[in-house]
């Protein structure tokens, strides 16, 4: 109810990527999302904010039909990327989750090289054609996730020798490589230092001009600095949703600005 | 709050209390002792594997050599025609060669004599002629097995003090092999027979080459069928399968399966193979498709555990990079499950290896003398064979048993040992 009137303003000015409709998540009996209702803009970052276990990653999941793999997952509602709604029964997950890239909360690379990890989305949807392309391909992706120089030296190695920072950051690279149109992070700079965090941000900013951005995270700061739209989530619902500076500065609602203020969460 | 001033009289627990330096001796006690319990379980568990393996040994070691006698035979043209050397009469030539052997022995001694020598002397007699028929006329030396009772003599088994009547050696039986052994013409080498023979109604020249074929025959079928089979079927249950009250039925009754007593198994090969489909009887064939039946379910469930303890994570990964279910499965997950399933199926199949039950329903304990050359010929299995030696009344066949379970011992250690090698070989880390 409150964010109706912000969501129409920002439409008005750019085109809508994805648009979901009084959407609810079901975990068995227990209700996670509450009727949820957001356009996520095409080149934007769009920050998830809110207090842990208020169904970010379960909101987030449902954009790229991740909860399908979950048997206790009931989701209800219409989301649609470019228009098409994704639960259609045309739709082949497979294909939506190639346009629409994810990096996980737990970082989770393959337990391959560092180098067969962020070529195995590039190899299965045929984007090279031959080596040289791919080595293109996936230096590009390392240099992008702020890795390139840690491992150029060891492709070779196993992704799982990594740090839980450098395997963030492989995830990351690995996502970024198939050049989806939508990318989902949920918190990928939980366990990167403050330098990795900015080089992350970095490229965070630069994929905008591209693609569409949707972050979540529990860094007030970070929300503040890549984002441009946030919404607001607060018990499985979508409290409020605006422009990241009108919600930092002028929250309207008593419980985002309880939670900015340090107050809930 | 309302103990606060109870509190304040009584010194608080702290790590340095008595009460809390009591109960920390209470939980070391407690620790030691389920440590204590532990230890002692395995040790008892060592000690039934010594004892074992100490009359095994100690009863097999002797069936590993087999006493031979070397004698001069003189083979005669009149004994063995030239024309046909496979139809000579070399029963009669081994007969010479004893009259040889023992020139001053009185006529009615000489059949006796003759039982020294194994029966199969004549046949490694007539294949050495057959091969080289210039020999007729010459007198050749050749070393054959020593009949059972006279390797058991050798072996020290036979007590020459006891009543002459209560033994089946005369006192003259005693002293002609003691004459031979003087002679130097007893020796005691390895009894490669073993691994070389078919089975045999003479102890000395029994041996297992039969058993093993057919059980490696039998295994080979029993892997071929079940591992696919078992592997395709679990990979459809844990990973396509959707999960409804026919999936949670079929679950039940593959556990349920694999609690099935094994000589069912054999019951319902002997019911569809045999009396049905009118197969061979005794074939390791058989034998391999109803030891698949049993390892089936085995294989199943070891290889639904190790796709189940794949972290979810790997497959979110591939997932969200938009992989297909196949590709994740085959890819990712079956990849790292790999170490689990060999295990799970070599693990199966050792217990197939050492399954008697079902095979003597289908007739793998019948009295083959040669080796299957095809796994449609009948033949015996290890466990079988081990089954009939031991119900043999011979001297020398109790000894083989404990030695044909030794190498049926030895099987399952190199099959375990495999599947030791193939985990560390597949194991990756995540
Ligand atoms: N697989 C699941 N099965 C059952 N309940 C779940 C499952 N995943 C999440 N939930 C529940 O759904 C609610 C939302 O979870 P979610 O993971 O979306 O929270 P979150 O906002 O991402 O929290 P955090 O910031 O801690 O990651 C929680 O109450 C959680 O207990
Ligand atoms: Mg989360």
């Amino acid at each position: 109810m409150y964010d109706t009137t912000r969501t129409e303003t920002a439409v008005s000015q750019q085109d809508i990527k994805i648009s979901a409709s009084n959407v609810q998540v079901f975990y068995g009996d227990k209700q996670a999302i509450k009727d949820v209702n957001v356009g996520i803009l095409d080149k934007t970052v769009t920050a998830f904010i809110g207090p842990s276990g208020c169904g970010k990653s379960t909101f987030l999941r449902c954009i790229n039909r991740m909860n399908d793999t979950i048997d206790s997952a009931r989701i209800q509602g219409e989301i649609r990327l470019d228009g098409q709604d994704i639960y259609d029964r045309r739709v082949d997950p497979v294909q939506l989750r190639a346009r629409v890239g994810m990096v996980f909360q737990k970082p989770n690379p393959f337990p391959k090289s560092i180098y067969d990890n962020v070529a195995y989305g590039p190899r299965i949807h045929g984007l090279a054609r031959n080596k040289a392309d791919l080595d293109g391909i996936v230096e590009a992706a390392l240099r992008g996730a702020a890795l390139w120089n840690e491992v150029k030296d060891r492709l070779a190695e196993p992704g799982t020798g990594l740090s839980g920072g450098q395997q963030q950051r492989l995830c990351i690279a690995r996502a970024v490589a198939t050049s989806p149109e939508v990318l989902l992070m949920d918190e990928p700079c939980s366990a990167l230092d403050p330098i990795a965090t900015s080089q992350v941000e970095e490229l965070i900013d630069q994929l905008r001009e591209r693609y569409s951005v949707v972050i979540v995270t529990h860094s007030m700061q970070q929300a503040a600095r890549v984002s441009q739209k946030t919404a607001f989530f607060h018990l499985g619902n979508l409290v409020e949703y605006g422009d990241t500076d009108d919600i930092f500065t002028r929250p309207q609602d008593s419980r985002t600005e309880a939670y900015i203020s340090g107050r809930i969460g | 709050m309302t103990d606060l001033p109870n509190q304040r009289s009584k010194p608080a627990p702290t790590w340095s209390s008595d009460e809390f330096k009591g109960r920390l001796a209470r939980r070391h006690r407690k620790e030691a002792g389920l440590k204590f319990l532990g230890l002692a379980a395995i040790m008892l568990a060592f000690l039934m594997l010594g004892i074992l393996l100490w009359t095994l040994i100690s009863g097999g070691a002797q069936a590993f050599r087999q006493t031979h006698v070397t004698l001069d035979v003189p083979v005669s043209a009149e004994m063995v025609d030239a024309a046909d050397p496979a139809g000579g009469n070399y029963r009669g030539v081994i007969a010479e060669a004893m009259q040889a052997t023992f020139p001053e022995a009185p006529q009615e001694r000489m059949r006796a004599l003759s039982g020294i020598v194994s029966n199969a002397a004549q046949f490694v007699l007539r294949d050495r002629i057959v091969e080289d028929p210039s020999l007729i006329g010459q007198t050749i030396q050749i070393r054959v097995p020593v009949s059972d009772v006279y390797d058991q003599l050798k072996k020290g088994n036979v007590d020459e003090l006891s009543d002459e009547s209560t033994r089946r050696l005369s006192d003259a039986d005693i002293a002609a092999f003691r004459q031979l052994e003087a002679e130097g013409r007893i020796t005691l080498p390895f009894n490669w027979a073993l691994f070389t023979q078919a089975d045999s109604r003479f102890p000395e020249l029994a041996g297992l080459k039969g058993a093993i074929i057919g059980s490696a025959y039998a295994l080979l079928v029993c892997f071929l069928i079940s591992f696919p089979l078992g592997i395709g079927a679990a990979i459809y249950l844990e990973e396509f399968a959707p999960k409804t009250r026919f999936s949670d039925i079929i679950e039940v009754n593959i556990n349920n399966l694999a609690a099935v007593p094994s000589v069912v198994f054999g019951l319902l090969g002997l019911a569809v193979f045999l009396n049905w489909f009118g197969m061979q009887r005794s074939a390791p064939f058989v034998g391999g498709l109803v030891l698949a039946l049993m390892t089936l379910p085995t294989i199943i469930i070891a290889t639904r555990a190790a796709l189940k303890a794949v972290p979810p994570s790997i497959r979110e990964a591939a997932l969200g990079v938009g992989a297909s279910k196949q590709q994740v499965v085959f890819g990712h997950v079956l990849p790292l499950a790999m170490p689990g399933i060999l295990t799970g199926t070599i693990i199966g199949l050792a217990q197939a290896l050492g399954e008697t039950a079902p095979l003597l329903l289908i007739g793998m304990n019948a009295f083959v003398t040669s080796a299957p050359s095809t796994p449609f010929d009948a033949s015996t299995a290890l466990p079988t064979q081990i089954f009939i030696w031991a119900d043999s009344p011979e001297r020398g066949f109790v000894a083989r048993t404990s030695a044909a379970i030794l190498v049926l011992l030895g099987f399952l250690v190199l099959m375990n040992a495999l599947a030791i090698y193939l985990r560390s070989k597949f194991e990756r880390r995540w």
